[in-house]
């Protein structure tokens, strides 16, 4: 549908609609993405300025076990939230596609309403729930511990007392690899709901009947005919949690602890705290760049064909 | 022959036994979508100021936050902010857009390619870089940078939502109007711009409530003075958790909600009519 335009007149009014947006992009967007490139390779200097010369220190840096650890943690935590969402969402997309069509949007519009609320006050709100004073410890340690208690008092068990000693400790919730992992799972579960759902809905149904007809138990219907079909969906998913996980800076900056830091918060410390733009920099520049990798997949896989 | 009824009859048990695991499952779903948002709302409410107990009902913690100016100098920067932002990214990536879906251009590639790269990298990344060109560019941070870097990535939002629109809009309807001796200007304003509206709109209202929610970007273009209502927020959270805070999340999450429920409608709603005039 598009052309190239045709008159000098054409020519004019493409480049009216254009520069705008692409001064604005080149300006402040471009130009300072460059900007952190050049930077990558520079070193810092004393006073915590910039010293402007060539080297790969800082990229050579990122290969300290020190930060190997952290990208470590980084990549298992974004994995097992990509497991996890995969685990909850797919069932979630094949329950919303499974319902009469009169009830499906408005399954979809109920699990978008969270998605684009405050992503700020939704990880508090996780905050609330599982730090020491939080909802779920003080169930843990007040009515949980005392109905045990009672039951202990009653009737006297020999493993009892370990779990009555147990819930007399509020669970160690919060600062852990588990409070990011479902902070991260509950951010980002619609992003893998909408495109499997959408795989889903798409299936063709006289296919399932097929494999039936043909005494596919199933199970064998399931790993042979529905899932294949909708891996361009799970492909398309797991890339959405994926790169926002691996990105993420206020979940583990809420619900972390000062032990489990992520590679948003390395980044953040470089240029907040430690003042060294250039490490800061290389840092940013890896995760964009396995960012954009990770997109060409997804759009490789036909990602964005998918229509919410 | 009756084997054969009994194990169809396992089977179809089996199914029933398979659909309500799934149903159940949906549930669970929804209800770890929306537990948290309603436990906050619930404690929000709450008299005491403790998880532990249940101290009564009070709107108290509302009214200390209608006192507190703090906060009302951070949703009056807020509202600055996603309002300017809004605007201007509106039309600009209207504009985009349009040239976009019409025209065909040398490096139109390697635009499209930088008309995503706001939307798919990190926030924590492009946080980080905008501060860098204000400190060199020796630009005092403040509101006017915070409103820059959200229109920086806004076009961007902008821009995909009304390309969304474009991809059915039906081209003869403009070759009609100008059949009929509309000059440019007017099949633009009665013709395109009615078509399209609804995509602005729902683009619009898209990037008012990112600029709205956004914390990462703006923590890190700010200055002295112009916290905005997630900055205060977070500000507040690292000092402790209170009950304000947890009426405050649940202003926000309500203005939140209203706000994309208004822009999927008008995304849906309203669609290829035109009006005559």
């Amino acid at each position: 549908m598009a052309v190239q335009p045709r008159t000098r007149r054409e020519t004019w009014r493409l480049l009216f609609l254009l520069s705008p947006s692409l001064f604005w992009l080149i300006v402040f967007f471009f130009i300072p993405l460059l900007l952190v490139f050049a930077m990558s390779f520079g070193q810092r200097g004393t006073y915590g300025g910039v010293r402007w010369h060539l080297n790969l220190e800082n990229y050579a840096r990122l290969f300290d076990p020190l930060y190997l650890r952290i990208f470590w943690r980084t990549f298992r935590i974004a994995l097992t939230t990509t497991l996890l969402c995969l685990l909850i969402g797919y069932p979630l997309a094949y329950f919303i596609a499974t319902r009469p069509v009169r009830w499906r949007s408005s399954l979809v519009l109920l699990l978008m309403i969270p998605f684009w609320t405050n992503f700020l006050v939704r990880t508090y709100a996780w905050l609330v729930i599982l730090r020491d004073q939080g909802l779920i410890n003080t169930l843990w340690t007040g009515p949980i511990h005392a109905f045990l208690l009672q039951v202990a008092e009653a009737v006297p068990l020999p493993f009892w007392s370990s779990l009555v000693q147990a819930t007399a400790q509020p669970l160690p919730l919060f600062g852990t690899d588990l409070a990011i992992i479902i902070g991260l799972v509950y951010g980002w579960l619609p992003d893998m709901v909408l495109p499997t759902y959408a795989a889903i809905e798409r299936l063709d149904r006289s296919l399932i009947e097929a494999a039936q007809d043909l005494y596919a138990n199933r199970l064998q219907t399931f790993l042979r005919v529905i899932l294949p079909l909708t891996m361009p969906g799970i492909v398309a998913g797991s890339v959405l949690v994926f790169i926002p996980s691996l990105g993420a800076y206020i979940t583990p900056d809420l619900l972390g602890g000062a032990r489990s830091i992520m590679i948003g918060n390395v980044i953040y410390a470089q240029f907040m705290s430690a003042r060294d733009y250039p490490f800061g920099s290389a840092t940013s520049f890896v995760l964009m760049a396995v960012m954009v990798v990770g997109t060409l997949i997804y759009f490789r896989m036909g990602g964005g064909e998918v229509e919410v | 022959m009756k084997g054969r009824t009994a194990k169809a009859q396992g089977a179809r048990r089996r199914g029933r036994w398979l659909n309500r695991l799934l149903t159940l499952h949906g549930i669970a779903g929804y209800l770890f979508l929306y537990a948290p948002i309603v436990i906050l709302v619930i404690f929000s409410f709450n008299a005491s100021r403790f998880m532990a107990s249940w101290g009564g009902f009070t709107l108290a913690w509302y009214g200390k936050l209608l006192g507190n100016e703090l906060i009302g100098a951070a949703l009056k920067n807020s509202i600055i902010v996603a309002g300017t932002a809004t605007l201007v990214s509106t039309i600009f990536g209207t504009m985009v857009a349009l040239a976009m879906s019409r025209y065909n251009f040398w490096g139109k590639l390697a635009f499209d390619a930088l008309l995503y790269l706001p939307i798919i990298i990190p926030d924590i990344a492009m946080a980080v870089m905008l501060p860098l060109f204000f400190v060199l560019s020796r630009t005092q941070l403040g509101l006017p940078t915070i409103i820059i870097s959200h229109i920086a990535f806004n076009i961007s939002f902008v821009a995909v939502v009304v390309r969304a629109r474009l991809a059915y809009f039906d081209v003869t309807l403009e070759e009609a109007a100008q059949d009929l001796y509309a000059n440019e200007w007017q099949t633009f304003r009665r013709v395109t711009l009615p078509l399209i509206m609804p995509g602005i709109l729902g683009g619009a209202l898209l990037a008012f409530t990112l600029s709205l929610d956004d914390f990462v970007i703006t923590f890190f273009t700010a200055g002295v003075g112009s916290t905005t209502l997630p900055l205060r927020i977070y500000s507040m959270i690292k000092l402790g958790i209170t009950p304000e805070i947890n009426a405050l999340s649940s202003l926000m999450l309500i203005a939140s909600m209203t706000l994309v429920l208004l822009s999927l409608f008008l995304q849906k709603g309203g669609g290829g009519k035109i009006e005559i005039v």
